[in-house]
């Protein structure tokens, strides 16, 4: 098989970028965390009020810089109580879903979490700025989606 | 000409393509003035329904039925008339294609599948919508094999020669046609059909998302594929040069149905039940076709050069002024290529794995998808009907409508760059896609996405009118071409189909056996998908009942 001189030069530069690109993504994903959302964690959706630590939604202090956020999402709005978290410590957003597919999305933020029923998503964010958050939900799950939303506030 | 029984057969395919194209493109226009407040529906009729509607008439049944006309047009010219087996199979795929179309229709319009063309369970819709999906499938299975068989025949006859280029690469495709096809088989038949007929009570919902996946991304290089084989197969022609090199355009080929199948898992990215090592190779096989892609970039630089410079061009650029502008059928598939470049690169965004989280979801996806399948795809489709409709039917492609198709293409340029560009900047300020008219109780950060000049409700709403207005024109152009304009009697009105020669005597026989193609294919398959998909179904949390939320 015969390769143009050129394109062997195009080719290889190619690759070379996508070796570099690559190597970039990876190591900043695997040696400084930066994951998208996710998780392995199950739950039965049917069960989720008795399932800690859905059984009480909203925000809990873990430690001095840390706090946790347990949240269900369900058509057409999210069980969430409140929510009132710190600048500049480390926010673990928990998240599962009573019935159909939705999003946890922050506007303004990295937060962009698929919510499947039966999975428990989870992320954690650090707010920079105080204010008060958009959240929606970006997954189409019937009728009212697009009145699915809530607010956080970040003092 | 090809043979008449064989036009008919196209034909008939065209024709269920643009029935689609007219409906899809319709529901189109109504979202954007849904979507700015200015049009309410009546009470029987959805956002949702509409949604579902435009994707599923234009991603799936416009792009398909499109193809199989191209492949049957191009396989009857390349490779020989059809066998009588041949062409009974290619109806019978045909009207089972036809038949789970209106079945899957009917489902939408009566309300019964507002659940989008991913139907992501639990969202369940009648079980009567994934059997019309089901019989989709298997017809183009049965129209798939029937152009094998035919193909087999050729090889039978030829033996040891490698086959004609368009016949190779309409093989690659419909090869990675049927393994995509698998995962949505397998979702379809196992989980979603026995789940809404209340046979089975519950369903896996990440194992059927991580299925639907398998089969949505090669999904979109089934569409990519054959508007390639215009571009390496058909542009060389109307510019007046060979294909480049035959041996690289096959390579370019096969590399396709390499990777292009284990790669779905960059689409749920941003989702729990898979994990970060698997997400993250799959981002790597993802990345892998940019090698295909970068070598399909240099085929079509070098084509145009090589005219430019035999027709007298001279300095590094002067080959772009002899290109032949004034063809329709050439500056069509040159501004779907143009677009690509961005596409393309919109595309490696969304599969860098972390970065997905930027644009997962928001209208920056639906913007992207408007520059890779919605103008890429879709104006290479437009670019070929102009000449194929009146190759088939015999009739003139005449001054008039060589002009309206010039107007038509522009008009699809314009509509699309003001509503992608609005999409991809909508999606990075944070606006969802697939919602309704929403203000979220007038939030202030909802406000201010819309506040911009390209951002605002009306450039995307003028975008949609003015895509809307070219796709009747070429709604218009269709019609005349297949019943109206004059039948071409003298020779040299006389459409043809413009079929370049490739230089096979240079091209290692390795490339066309496709036991070793398919044999990787399956090998990279099962490294990418056997651990995590097993790990669904035996770590899988108590399945989901299924939900009707509209």
């Amino acid at each position: 098989m015969h390769f143009h001189k050129f394109e062997k030069i195009w080719l290889i530069f190619g690759i070379i970028s996508l070796i570099v690109f690559l190597s970039i993504v990876g190591v900043t994903a695997f040696s400084h965390d930066h994951h998208p959302s996710g998780g392995m964690d199950t739950i039965d959706p049917e069960k989720i009020e008795q399932t800690a630590p859905f059984d009480n939604p909203g925000v809990t202090q873990i430690d001095d810089d840390t706090y946790q956020v347990a949240i269900v999402a369900m058509a057409f709005g999210y069980t969430a109580p409140e929510l009132r978290v710190p600048a500049g410590k480390e926010i673990i957003f928990k998240v599962t879903s009573k019935d159909v597919v939705h999003s946890f999305t922050i506007d303004d933020t990295k937060v962009n979490m698929m919510v499947v029923p039966g999975q428990i998503t989870t992320r954690a964010y650090t707010f920079e700025k105080p204010g008060k958050y958009l959240i929606l939900c970006n997954e189409y799950c019937g009728t009212g989606h697009h009145f699915m939303f809530t607010e956080i506030e970040v003092y | 000409m090809i043979a008449l029984q064989d036009r008919k057969l196209a034909l008939w395919y065209i024709a269920v393509a643009y029935i689609a194209f007219l409906i899809g493109t319709l529901m189109g226009l109504l979202q954007v003035f849904i979507r700015n407040d200015k049009l309410q529906l009546p009470a029987w009729l959805d956002y949702y329904q509409i949604l579902t509607a435009h994707g599923v008439l234009l991603a799936l049944i416009y792009t398909t039925f499109f193809i199989f006309a191209f492949f049957v047009t191009g396989m009857s010219k390349s490779i020989g008339t059809f066998g009588p087996k041949v062409r009974l199979f290619s109806w019978i795929g045909f009207w089972v294609t036809l038949i789970g179309t209106v079945l899957a229709t009917a489902m939408i319009v009566a309300g019964e599948a507002s659940v989008l063309y991913t139907f992501y369970a639990p969202l369940m819709a009648s079980g009567w919508y994934y059997v019309g999906l089901a019989l989709f499938v298997v017809g183009t299975w049965i129209s798939s094999f029937a152009l094998i068989g035919h193909y087999r025949v050729w090889r039978k006859n030829n033996k040891g020669e490698l086959s004609p280029l368009f016949a190779f690469m309409t093989i690659t495709t419909i090869v990675l046609w049927l393994i995509a096809c698998l995962g949505v088989v397998a979702t379809v038949l196992f989980q979603y059909i026995p789940w809404a007929f209340g046979w089975s009570d519950t369903i896996n919902v990440e194992l059927s998302r991580s299925l639907f996946w398998f089969f949505g991304h090669p999904l979109v290089y089934f569409w990519l594929l054959p508007a390639y084989i215009a571009w390496y197969v058909i542009v060389p022609k109307i510019l007046g040069v060979k294909v480049f090199s035959d041996s690289l355009a096959r390579l370019a080929f096969v590399l396709f149905i390499l990777f292009s199948i284990p790669v779905g898992f960059h689409h749920q990215l941003t989702e729990p039940g898979i994990s970060n090592f698997w997400k993250f190779l799959q981002v790597v096989l993802t990345f892998m076709v940019i090698i295909p892609s970068l070598m399909t970039a240099f085929t079509m630089f070098a084509n145009f050069e090589i005219s430019g410079r035999k027709k007298g061009a001279t300095g590094l650029f002067g080959w772009f002024k002899k290109l032949p502008w004034k063809d329709v059928r050439f500056t069509s598939i040159f501004i779907a290529m143009a677009f690509f470049i961005p596409g393309g690169a919109g595309g490696i965004i969304n599969a860098s794995f972390q970065l997905n989280e930027v644009v997962h979801n928001t209208l920056w996806i639906v913007g992207h998808f408007h520059i890779t399948v919605g103008t890429p795809v879709a104006m290479t489709f437009m670019g070929l009907t102009f000449w194929l409709i009146p190759y088939l039917t015999g009739r003139k492609f005449t001054k008039s409508m060589q002009i309206l198709a010039f107007v038509q293409i522009i008009t699809w340029s314009i509509g699309m760059l003001l509503m992608s560009t609005a999409q991809h900047i909508l999606g990075l300020l944070g606006a969802p896609r697939r919602t309704a008219y929403s203000n979220y109780n007038n939030h202030p950060s909802a406000m201010e996405w819309f506040d911009g000049i390209l951002t605002s409700h009306v450039t995307m709403a003028v975008g949609g009118s003015i895509l809307f207005l070219s796709a009747m024109i070429l709604i218009y152009i269709v019609v005349m071409s297949m019943f109206l304009s004059p039948k071409a009697v003298k020779v040299e009105d006389q459409v043809e189909f413009p079929m370049a020669e490739s230089d096979k005597t240079h091209t290692p026989k390795w490339l066309e056996n496709w036991w070793i193609w398919i044999g990787i294919a399956f090998a990279l398959i099962i490294i990418a998908y056997a651990i995590p998909l097993s790990s669904m179904i035996m770590h899988a949390p108590p399945g989901s009942e299924g939900f009707k939320t509209w």
